[in-house]
């Protein structure tokens, strides 16, 4: 009592000390508000009841408070704690310095002492409980100190034999975060007194009595192997006594804890209970994790499925037992290939369900070799994919893929069941075993009867499943020319049943096509329906079957140079069609005799690298020849500009791989080129008043090199900063010119000055954002005005628009350099085609749904970006956001828009076309690199700065398609 | 020792007709009342006298508990309830207890109005049948009296199939019904928690079949009857109304609308109907699937499986048909059977278990000449699949069943004996446990060790902790003092004092004392003062006073000294210690009658 006393003196004391300390500065800083530990004390003063002191203590909790006082606070709190009686009220004030503990700049090494002291005389569980959590806190907060650390362990377990399960929770959760890594403690452990090693205090609690104190153990052994500490080989036997707990949670965390111990020592060798022989640590703790794939709770199950997949060095045969559902007998067991060939006699004692009456009983057979259920891995994976849960069975397809994916022997063994696997009730695991099947079909090569099941799964009625398929077929390897014949004609089924799924199956056919280009050569007269003395009829061009016939045979041909004798006359002539309306699907071919004619073709089949380097540099040498154009008004150099656009636009479409770098380059050209054309108008020789309109052109064109920089910076991906640099400055020179433009027009005075504040500010901003280009820009528009800047912020606003405008007109042509891969956002709306010539009926008012379906090529984040625009014949717009749920990725840079736009409107006598297209929004702020600093927890709203002033916009980048709709008036 | 007997009075090393009666702490419950498939005379249903002759039904049994709606577990029940006399509660789920009394009023009709029986159960017995019914929820505790309680567990197998667990006191018996361990289209797998039974008792109807995985299945299933279908012959599926018809129905339904298939499904029997609306109202207890999308579509509503007529079995071209009942003994699968048997396209699909004597069975064992009634002979044509879709668990499920269970013992009923005797073989190797098949009548007793437990005063132990220092360790066994009272069917333990008060008796001192002879030279006192110092010295953990009136005290042992007056030197030493500290007072002695060491001052 006298200490406790003694220390309630001190306390006083140093309150004394503290107090005027901390309050003269923050009376000084911000008069307004008072200190908190002031009002906090005044507060707690006031409190006659436990009741009361809570609701202040809760009121206080949700006020910010600020680094500096937070030491004082702490202080105060401290002392209602030792005053106070009322547990509830200890138990807040214990996880309030927790979470003051956690104010940034605060750093809680003084309050140390004064936490651990609390313990001591602390008789709730509860509020021990809630200490030790936030001696937790406090411990994460100082990393770095490795006496604080050891004084916390040393607390904790203290505290480790205390009755209540919180308790040790908390303690054990503090040596988990808290244990030395590094330096093992037996070095202490003589100065101490017997201080053991973290791990086996840990390890000792596995047998506590109490379930969630032994979750708390794993936890805490999993949290030390998280920081780097090595778990010793010793747990494991633990760890796999606790795969038999009662309860899940304990079941959940041993099997994480086995599974990291099978990391960690895969290699050691340990004994098989009931035997006398040993096995690699991995394959024990693999068949013991399979075990639990049969688990009672669905969450350990979850668990056990994924652990599965990432153990890799598992051996083969146990791999392989997991797929088998009738081998139960205990394979750890046998030795020599006789007893294994034994076993597998006696495995066929139990029927397979099968067949009726095949398990009429036998002659009874040593069951001594038959082990029922300790067989560890056995039919692992069949339990598995048969689960009740998807989630179960979605974990179970995953680890599969990811085992198969390292062994190409267990791949072709699980064939079958990822096969079966597209009979699946709910779609989404069907559509994931689609997707791993085509991952790991690199390692396979489908039998005919495989095929068929995975061929059956084409008439599915989801589109989804039907493309992943499509996507898995690409990816394929048969085996005979029955499987291609047999794909073909499933293919063409589908085609017929689903016409919609056209460009997909073509593809499909691309890819069968030149993977199998000799299976193909004996099909091909019967593909082509080619007869040796008969012509046959010649089939119609516009037949989509008939043009996936063709994909197919010709992507053969590529590297099967006999087949094109097999050809008949048109369907040379129908090759020349496709290869310039289906580009994509069909490949250059050399065909004999025909070279004259498709001279072009044979040339871009011959060297296909070589053209794309070519044309590489020719695009570089456009460059550089645009590059010499020193001044905008030298003479020639619009011409050069001229014929540089269209060289450019050209390049661009014969050459998709640069058609993003050219298509930037055009743009930018342009850019420069209106510029140019803008300040050689005549108006500039002219005196301003007597120019009123004529410089309808010039506005336009600034207007115009606006919205364009705009679509270089937002519409293409891969641009360095280099580039970002260059286009803002195109920017600012638009910018420049309309000022000196809205200078010449209006006479307000008032308007132009705040225009050139906002362009100064622009200046500003840009010499901001791009210090590091800075040295690039050479010479250019930017440098000069920059080189002007003093004298321009202090000038009058017609003597700066006189600068700007011979700024202007003296700076050069910046040079552009081009990234190394750049990237053009496109978007096509696949539907609706806009060929239909039933228009949409509905009642006006009510809304009628339309399917927008449409591939999203080079897109960042689609989700928040990409509308779907609709514009009404009178004019009107509705800009749609589609849900992030509607955007698929089917592959790297691509995405997939599905989504319903719902239409409304009065209505019309006479149906009408509405155009649907696709938007690419932006948001360019001022300072857009650089996202505006996070505030604190501490000040409220309306203290933060109002939002900078961003430009926000769309672009459209897809075609327009226009739909046919018909709002009827509603009936009466 | 106590002991739990357990009688099968049907379903013992046979399927059909399950009834089994449990003897469990002075309880007796029958677990499911069914019938006999195979027999249409007294042995369809169990043989009730065994229990009559100690009187009437009611006095003798504590409560029925039905596992599910199938025949062979209720089809007895009107017959034993009102019959035989009845009159206590029947447990049974939700939805078994919506469609039992479909089946039953099915089962009545075809009986009676068909084959003329008399002296079978009048629909009006159903009806008061049902209502001695008392419902079930899963996982709910039911107190059926003050030491019995029941718990039902979810099995699978149909819908509103459930696993009872039996407990009074700390025995407990679980009976699984029938019950399924792998998922299907429409229910879940079965599931119990770790509530180690005394006994757990099984169905085995699979017991030495492990399934290929349900998915080979389904494909098989599904190829065939397409391909059949493509080749325009007709498919006969005899089923039973409910259970696997439906499960069956919903996978053919989901494949015909994957597949976007046209012809024509149809489901033979008006009672389906009633059923099927059940089946749409107890969605809980389905599959994680159906659950989840039921509220965008009922999977029990389906839209290509129509009601099918008499007249569409002559109908061209191809055709899915279901029809009852499921192992072509009567009614009209085999009607249809007799007319689709002739043609070699068509073909008929046996999903599920056939009992011998049946057409199904026949023709599953490759009988292709069939004689039916009026001595004529049937040429069988049409192509016989067999597809195990029953849903029971097999030899794996079974032992997976155990393992999550880790009953003490096993007990096997609803299977074939030869094939119970493989799997018993089995599990007795597998877990070590003891494993029991009676046979009908036979009865199987366990002796069980049931804990016994005692309330414990907290005065007692708190005083037992403060003895004991440090904690106690839970897993080591450690003795204490009190007194065990056994009142009004309670135990209690309690010191001593309180035992005493309660008892309203009087405390009796038991005290010992003791002489001993020490020779000494030295006074009284001195020698009182150098035995005080030896003891002192020799017991070290004791607290040992020298009182001033001549007396050394060790705890309650008393020490004095006399010398005796023929000689000064012989001195008498006095001990008194009582009955409590026989340990101390004995070592005590022992200690002064070797003497005292000569060098003490």
């Amino acid at each position: 009592m006298a200490a406790h006393l003694k220390k309630r003196v001190y306390e006083e004391f140093s309150k004394v000390v503290q107090i005027p300390h901390e309050d003269v500065p923050a009376k000084k800083l911000r008069l307004s508000k008072p200190s908190k530990s002031a009002a906090l004390h005044i507060d707690l003063c006031k409190a006659t009841n436990s009741t009361d002191a809570l609701q202040y203590l809760l009121q206080f909790s949700r006020k910010p408070v600020e680094a500096e006082s937070v030491e004082g606070v702490i202080r105060i709190l401290l002392e209602h704690y030792y005053k106070e009686s009322d547990n509830s009220v200890r138990l807040k004030i214990a996880s309030l310095l927790g979470l003051l503990s956690k104010t940034q700049g605060f750093s809680p090494d003084c309050i140390i002492d004064e936490a651990i002291n609390t313990l001591n005389n602390e008789k709730s569980h509860q509020v021990l409980a809630q200490l030790l959590d936030t001696l937790l806190i406090i411990g994460a907060q100082l990393p770095e100190s490795p006496t604080v650390r050891q004084r916390l362990i040393e607390v904790a377990c203290k505290h480790l034999s205390d009755t209540y399960f919180g308790v040790r929770n908390k303690c054990l959760q503090l040596l988990g975060c808290l244990g030395m890594v590094d330096t093992p403690m037996n070095k202490d452990s003589n100065v101490l007194g017997g201080v053991r090693d973290v791990q086996s205090i840990i390890s000792d609690y596995f047998g506590d009595q109490d379930p969630r104190v032994r979750t708390a153990a794993l936890k805490a052994m999993l949290e030390l192997h998280e920081r780097g500490m090595r778990i010793h080989q010793i747990i494991y036997d633990q760890a796999c006594r606790l795969l038999s707990d009662d309860y899940e949670q304990v079941r959940s965390a041993a099997v994480q804890m086995v599974w990291v111990l099978s990391q960690l020592y895969p290699e050691s060798i340990v004994p098989i209970p009931s035997s006398n022989e040993e096995i690699r640590l991995v394959d024990d703790a693999f068949g013991k994790i399979s075990h639990m794939v049969s688990d009672g709770s669905w969450m350990v199950r979850v668990q056990a499925a994924k652990t599965l997949g990432s153990m890799l060095q598992v051996s083969p045969h146990f791999l392989e037992q997991t797929l088998d559902k009738k081998l139960m007998s205990d394979l750890r067991r046998k030795r020599t290939a006789h007893e294994r060939a034994k076993e597998l006699f006696a495995s066929g004692e139990f029927s397979s369900g099968r067949k009726w009456a095949d398990d009429a009983p036998k002659e009874k057979l040593d069951t001594n070799t038959v082990n029922l259920i300790a067989s560890g891995a056995c039919g692992a994976f069949v339990h598995g994919l048969e689960d009740e849960m998807f989630e179960v069975r979605i974990a179970a397809v995953e680890a599969l893929c990811q085992l198969a994916r390292s062994s190409s022997s267990f791949a072709e063994k699980c064939l079958d069941f990822l096969v079966d696997m597209f009979n699946d009730e709910i779609e989404e695991v069907r559509l994931q075993s689609i997707h791993v099947l085509r991952e790991i079909s690199t390692h396979i090569t489908l039998r005919e009867d495989q095929l068929d099941t995975v061929l059956a799964v084409l008439e599915d009625s989801s589109r989804d499943i039907r493309e992943a398929l499509h996507e898995l077929l690409c990816y394929t390897n048969v085996s005979t020319k029955e499987c291609i014949q047999l794909a073909l004609l499933e293919l063409l089924k589908n085609l017929n049943k689903y016409p919609t799924d056209r460009n997909s199956v073509w593809k499909c056919l691309k890819f069968l096509g030149s993977r199998h280009p000799t299976l193909v050569l004996p099909l091909v007269p019967e593909l082509l329906s080619t007869h040796p003395y008969f012509d046959t009829p010649e089939p119609d061009m516009d037949d989509p079957a008939y043009i996936a016939v063709l994909v197919l045979v010709f992507n053969a041909a590529k590297s099967c140079p006999t087949m094109p004798a097999l050809f008949s006359d048109h369907t040379f002539r129908h090759y020349a069609y496709l290869r310039d309306s289906l580009s994509h699907l069909v490949p250059p071919l050399r065909l004999p005799g025909r070279k004259q004619l498709y001279g072009l073709d044979s040339v871009d089949s011959g060297c296909g690298s070589g053209s794309v380097e070519s044309a590489q540099l020719f695009l570089q040498q456009s460059l550089n020849r645009v590059s010499t154009i020193q001044n905008l008004e030298a003479p020639g150099a619009q011409e050069l500009l001229d014929f540089t656009i269209r060289d450019l636009q050209r390049l661009g479409q014969l050459q998709t791989e640069l058609a993003g770098a050219a298509d930037f380059c055009a743009t930018y050209l342009n850019c420069q080129l209106l510029l140019m054309k803008a300040l050689q108008e005549k108006l500039w020789n002219v005196a301003v008043p007597l120019c009123f309109k004529q410089n309808v052109t010039a506005t336009a064109a600034a207007q115009q090199i606006l919205e364009e920089t705009y679509k270089l910076e937002f519409l293409y991906s891969g641009l360095e900063s280099r580039q970002v640099a260059t286009i803002h400055l195109v920017r600012l020179q638009a910018k420049a010119l309309q000022l000196t433009l809205t200078a010449r027009t209006r006479q307000g005075l008032d308007t132009l000055i705040s225009s050139c504040e906002r362009f100064l500010q622009d200046i500003e901003s840009f010499q901001r954002l791009f210090l590091t280009e800075l040295p690039h820009l050479h010479n250019s528009f930017v440098e000069k005005l920059l080189e002007l800047i003093p004298r321009l912020s202090s000038c009058k606003p017609v003597e700066m628009v006189k600068v700007l405008q011979t700024t202007l007109r003296q700076s050069g042509l910046l040079q552009l350099s081009l990234p190394v891969q750049i990237h053009r956002a496109t978007a096509t709306i696949i539907e609706p085609t806009g060929e239909s010539d039933n228009p949409l009926r509905f009642t006006s008012g009510l809304v009628v749904a339309l399917d927008v379906d449409a591939t999203l090529e080079h897109v960042q984040d689609p989700q928040t970006t990409v509308k779907v625009q609709v514009l009404y014949p009178d004019g009107q717009k509705h800009v749609i956001h589609p849900k992030p749920g509607d955007f698929r990725r089917p592959g790297p840079d691509r995405h997939r828009l599905i989504t319903q736009v719902y239409l409304s409107h009065t209505a019309w006598t006479e149906p009408s076309q509405v155009e649907v297209c696709l938007l690419l929004a932006y948001s360019a702020s001022t300072a857009s690199l650089s996202p505006p600093p996070r505030l604190g927890w501490s000040d409220s709203i309306d203290s933060l700065p109002p939002p900078e002033a961003s430009v926000e916009g769309t672009i459209p980048f897809s075609k327009s398609v226009k739909v046919y709709i018909m709002p009827k008036p509603a009936r009466r | 020792m106590p002991e739990i007997k357990v009688t099968p009075l049907g379903a013992g090393q046979d399927v059909g007709r399950s009834c089994i009666l449990v003897s469990i702490g002075g309880k007796n419950i029958m677990l499911d009342c069914g019938m006999h498939m195979g027999y249409n005379d007294d042995r369809r249903f169990p043989d009730f006298s065994y229990i009559i002759q100690n009187g009437r039904l009611t006095d003798f049994l504590d409560c029925v508990i039905i596992s599910h709606f199938h025949l062979d577990h209720c089809g007895a029940l009107p017959y034993m309830s009102e019959m035989v006399g009845y009159d206590g509660p029947i447990y049974m789920t939700h939805p078994t207890k919506a469609i039992c009394p479909i089946l039953l009023e099915d089962f009545r009709k075809i009986t009676v109005d068909k084959k003329g029986e008399t002296n079978f159960f009048t629909s009006q017995m159903i009806k008061d049948c049902m209502k001695k019914v008392v419902p079930l929820n899963l996982h709910q505790t039911v107190q059926v009296d003050d030491e019995l309680e029941i718990k039902a567990y979810y099995a699978g197998h149909v819908l509103g199939a459930a696993m009872v667990h039996i407990k009074v006191g700390s025995e407990s018996v679980v009976y699984t019904g029938d019950y399924n361990m792998t998922p299907d289209r429409h229910l879940g797998a079965a599931w119990i928690d770790k509530c180690r039974p005394d006994i757990l008792i099984s169905e085995s109807t699979y017991a030495t079949t492990i399934r290929d995985s349900k998915r080979c299945r389904e494909r098989d299933f599904l190829k065939k009857v397409h391909e059949t279908i493509e080749r325009g012959g007709k498919v006969l599926i005899p089923v039973f109304a409910l259970g696997r018809a439906q499960e069956l129905c919903i996978l053919l339904e989901t494949f015909w609308e994957r597949m976007n298939l046209k012809a024509p499904i149809y489901f033979s029997t008006g009672l389906t109907e009633k059923a099927n609306h059940y089946y749409k109202l107890f969605i809980t207890w389905t599959n994680q699937k159906i659950r989840k999308t039921f509220v965008q579509r009922n999977m029990f509503e389906f839209k290509h499986i129509k009601a099918f007529d008499r007249s569409y079995a002559d109908n061209p071209g191809p055709m899915v048909v279901f029809a009852t009942p499921g192992m072509l003994h009567a009614g009209q699968s085999l009607q249809i059977f007799k007319k689709w048997a002739g043609n070699e396209k068509n073909m008929v699909i046996m999903p599920g278990y056939c009992v011998q004597g049946t057409i199904g069975h026949k023709i599953l064992n490759g009988q292709r000449k069939l004689e039916v009634e009026g001595r004529a002979t049937l040429d069988v044509k049409l192509q016989v699949e067999y597809m195990s879709f029953s849903a029971h668990a097999d030899a794996k499920g079974i032992m997976q069943l155990i393992r999550m269970a880790e009953p003490r013992n096993m007990l096997l009923v609803h299977g074939e004996a030869v094939k119970m005797e493989f799997l018993k073989g089995k599990i007795e190797q597998e877990f070590s446990i003891d494993c029991y098949m009676p046979a009908n009548g036979e009865t199987a007793t366990v002796t069980t060790n049931p804990s016994v437990p005692v309330d414990i005063s907290l005065n007692l132990l708190k005083r037992e902790m403060a003895l004991g220092g440090s904690l106690p360790d839970p897993k080591k066994p450690r003795s204490m003092h009190g007194t065990l009272i056994m009142k009004d069917n309670s135990l209690k333990l309690v010191s001593s004092e309180q035992a005493l008060k309660e008892l309203g008796l009087n405390e009796h001192q038991l005290r010992f004392t003791c002489r001993v002879q020490l020779q000494d030279p030295h006074s009284d006192s001195d020698t009182l003062h150098r035995i005080y110092t030896h003891l002192k010295s020799v017991l070290k953990g004791y607290t040992t006073q020298h009182l001033p009136d001549g007396t050394v005290i060790v705890e309650s042992i008393v020490i004095k000294v006399s010398s005796t007056p023929e000689d000064a030197n012989t001195k008498v030493i006095l001990l008194s210690w009582s009955y409590q500290d026989e340990d101390l007072g004995s070592f005590l002695s022992a200690l002064l009658k070797k003497g005292l060491p000569s060098g003490l001052c």
